[in-house]
């Protein structure tokens, strides 16, 4: 059992959890995660490690709500506890001094993902622009932390409620054209916008790193359900990756699998809602 | 003396019609009446054959015998002296090919069932609510880890625990078990005898530290850095294999490890209840001809697939799966098709499989398996429609604990090299058995290298010499 010992809903879907995970919290680097699985019925959802502080030997991660264990999760408070959680997992971002700039390209809760790969660029010297899209003001996370230490620091919203309007691909495509300096790209959220993402940046010929969220259970290596085609190979996200080159990944495929139980997705979420509403009325 | 007259006695079990609408065990086991019957027909025979069939060497005569005399416990107390998990060999060693195949009685008639014989005596302590704990020697204060709870971790971890060693056996997954709980179903291995296992070691000191991955919580060299003296590595089979053919990563194409996964270890035949899902459809295909191609396609029909086929690119002959499976399988209703192999999948706009293209074969020379190899027949392609795909061909090595322990040799396939004898690997202090040396092998083997190398650890334990 793994306990929460801080809850705060930081956005009306997203919710920070700080949790007691001694071992994660000493051995994970930026770009790792962990499985969660709530309770003995759970199902194992892969979550990206936000910040961990090892000395008190707690981990925090940001869950966005969208389907029925994000929202159960979103239920719990400091003190209650998760059956498993499993982890680091996967392979650390591979972050070294660069001859240029470091672009970090989030969207939504992928902001949380970033953050700790963008710090560690930032200690060791390089220079960090970041970029993060919200679908609108509400929802915008984590601006003061990356303003505590990035060197620029871009806000794009889709409806233009705060920041700039239209979408993350909108700010990255001036800087692209002002001809920066950049070294290298890394763009985490949902499949969608890193596919539009290293689409914009093929034609610059930039390196672009994605960090790929698909479907996972075992996450070691066991079930294969991660699987993603990168460069025409298989390949396993748990085990791999999580990040790939975004030029070489096939979105394409990835959005169909992720959409694998979209259907059973809906069921089990309703299922939830009408039990909780239930007890609530 | 042993009654030749008396006939094999088959294994009462929940009719066709019936199981394939549950999860329930299929073969429902002896009552001590049948049990006593079936043991009155060894002979015992002066050089038992059937001990050497055993790869833990039972002592199979002497525990038919008490048996027949109605001292079930002292016959189930003869088969813990070598073997830790009856109830679980009993349902799943494949008998046929070790032990029955040598018996006696095979030659004029039939074997005696041993394995069920076997398995009777285990249900039997369960039934009478009984659980007797061996002996544990004084603690000896010495610390091993042992990675992976399948069969072979098991037997390690109960072998050192007896000893009086301190073990912590390490799992990546939730449950205790290995291919024991995520791959092996319940209706084949009910999931509460291997709970039950488990447990009994948790009695004798073990401790069970589940959600820990090594390679990433903690690498072997940091196990020791914990002050672990040995660790044994049986982390089984790894990544699944696929055919790389196109359309294999359509959605509703599964390694047989995600659909069995699902199933047992996250009891998707139970969701909604429980969370994870799963999706079969009317029509399933699952290319392979082994065990767990068989657990594979006969889930399917559990889970309301209206046909359930399979595909082998041999002929029946050749199939590994046991036979017993293979009939329980075809009075299911499952569909055998030989001598095709797919060549491709076809989906729809959403990414979905939808058919499978085959090519029919022939079967030609032996090849290194000895099993004449199947050769494709040109033009020969026909396309059935399908609505999942589960592809059950074997699995490589996981590659997490070799890529982050130097000093571990592994072969060309990435098992890890480890002595036949001792279980040693080329790292000091490390041993490794089961799946992740012989690749997919059995629970019987995998154990069989669990005691060697338990017996090697001891021997360093004690003496210090590698
Ligand atoms: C569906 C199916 C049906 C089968 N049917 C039969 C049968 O009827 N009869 C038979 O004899 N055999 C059968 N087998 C084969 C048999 O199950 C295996 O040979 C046997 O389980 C191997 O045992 P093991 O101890 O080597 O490892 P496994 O049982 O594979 O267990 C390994 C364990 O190690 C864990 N692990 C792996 N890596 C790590 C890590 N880095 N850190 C921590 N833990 C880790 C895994 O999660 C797993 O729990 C079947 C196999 C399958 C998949």
């Amino acid at each position: 059992m793994f306990k929460i010992v801080e809850r705060e809903r930081v956005n009306p879907v997203v919710n920070k959890f700080v949790i007691e995970a001694p071992i994660i919290a000493k051995k994970r680097e930026p770009g790792q995660f962990v499985i969660f699985r709530l309770h003995e019925k759970g199902e194992r959802i892969p979550i990206t490690i936000a910040d961990a502080d090892p000395d008190a030997g707690t981990i925090t991660v940001y869950v966005q709500e969208l389907g029925k264990t994000t929202f159960q999760m979103g239920t719990m408070q400091a003190g209650d506890e998760i059956a498993d959680v499993v982890g680091p997992l996967g392979n650390p971002t591979s972050i070294e001094k660069l001859s240029g700039e470091m672009f970090v390209i989030a969207g939504g809760v992928g902001a949380a993902e970033v953050l700790p790969i963008a710090r560690k660029h930032k200690k060791i010297g390089n220079k960090v622009v970041a970029i993060l899209g919200f679908r609108s003001k509400d929802i915008v996370i984590l601006e003061d932390e990356f303003r505590s230490f990035a060197d620029e620091v871009y806000i794009t919203t889709d409806d233009g409620s705060y920041g700039r309007e239209g979408f993350v691909t909108t700010e990255l495509k001036e800087h692209l054209d002002k001809g920066r300096n950049i070294a290298e790209i890394l763009a985490v959220g949902p499949a969608i916008m890193m596919k539009v993402v290293s689409d914009l940046t093929r034609h610059y010929k930039i390196k672009t790193m994605v960090s790929l969220n698909s479907i996972m259970i075992d996450a070691t290596g066991m079930c294969g359900v991660c699987r993603v085609e990168v460069g025409g190979e298989t390949r396993y996200a748990c085990v791999h990756g999580p990040e790939f080159d975004g030029h070489k990944v096939n979105f394409d495929l990835l959005l169909k699998r992720l959409a694998s139980f979209k259907e059973e997705e809906k069921i089990s979420l309703e299922r939830y809602q009408a039990a909780v509403g239930g007890e609530d009325g | 003396m042993a009654d030749a007259k008396i006939p094999r006695q088959a294994i009462p079990k929940q009719t066709p019609k019936d199981r394939v609408k549950n999860f329930n065990e299929v073969a429902l086991g002896y009552t001590p009446e049948l049990a006593q019957l079936e043991a009155q027909r060894c002979i015992q025979c002066k050089k038992p054959f059937c001990i050497e069939g055993c790869p833990v060497e039972i002592d199979i005569p002497a525990f038919i015998k008490l048996i027949k005399e109605g001292d079930f416990e002292g016959a189930l107390a003869k088969i813990r002296e070598t073997n830790l998990l009856p109830g679980v060999c009993g349902r799943v060693c494949p008998q046929e090919e070790q032990c029955e195949k040598v018996c006696i009685m095979a030659r004029r008639f039939e074997p005696v069932a041993i394995g069920r014989l076997e398995r009777f005596v285990a249900d039997w302590e369960i039934q009478q609510n009984k659980m007797d704990l061996p002996e544990i020697a004084p603690p000896t204060g010495h610390k091993v880890a042992v990675v992976g709870s399948g069969p072979g971790g098991l037997t390690v971890a109960a072998d050192l625990a007896k000893l009086g060693h301190k073990v912590t056996l390490f799992e990546a997954l939730h449950k205790p078990g290995g291919v024991l709980v995520y791959g092996i179903p319940e209706f084949r291995l009910p999931k509460a005898i291997v709970a039950r296992e488990c447990h009994i070691l948790e009695e004798i000191g073990v401790d069970i530290r589940t959600d820990f991955v090594v390679g990433r919580t903690a690498s072997v060299d940091e196990l020791f850095e914990m002050e672990y003296e040995a660790v044994y590595l049986g982390l089984g089979a790894g990544l699944p294999w696929f055919m790389n053919i196109p359309g294999e990563n359509l959605v509703g194409v599964y390694s047989a490890n995600e659909y069995l996964t699902r199933i047992n270890l996250m009891k998707a035949y139970k969701f909604p209840e429980y969370d994870t899902p799963i999706r079969v459809g009317d029509r399933v295909i699952v290319v392979g001809g082994g065990n767990v191609a068989m657990d594979s396609v006969r889930s399917s029909l559990r889970l309301g697939a209206k046909e359930a086929h399979i595909i082998y690119r041999r002929s029946r002959k050749e199939m590994p799966a046991r036979n017993e499976e293979i009939e329980n399988a075809e009075a299911e209703g499952v569909v055998f098709n030989f001598l095709v192999n797919p060549v491709r999948y076809i989906g729809n706009e959403q990414g979905r499989v939808k058919q499978v293209e085959l090519l029919k074969m022939e079967l030609g020379e032996p090849d290194a398996s000895g099993r004449r190899r199947p050769v494709p027949i040109e033009g020969s392609e026909y396309i059935m429609d399908i609505d999942t795909v589960v592809v059950a061909i074997g699995n490589g090595a996981n590659p997490l604990v070799p890529s982050s322990t130097p000093g571990l040799d592994t072969n060309k396939w990435g098992y890890i090299v480890a002595d036949t004898e001792t279980g040693k690997t080329t790292k000091k202090g490390v041993w490794a058995g089961g799946d992740i040396v012989t690749g997919a092998a059995t629970v019987i083997l995998a154990m069989g290298a669990g005691r060697k190398a338990a017996n090697s650890i001891h021997e360093y334990l004690t003496t210090g010499e590698w």
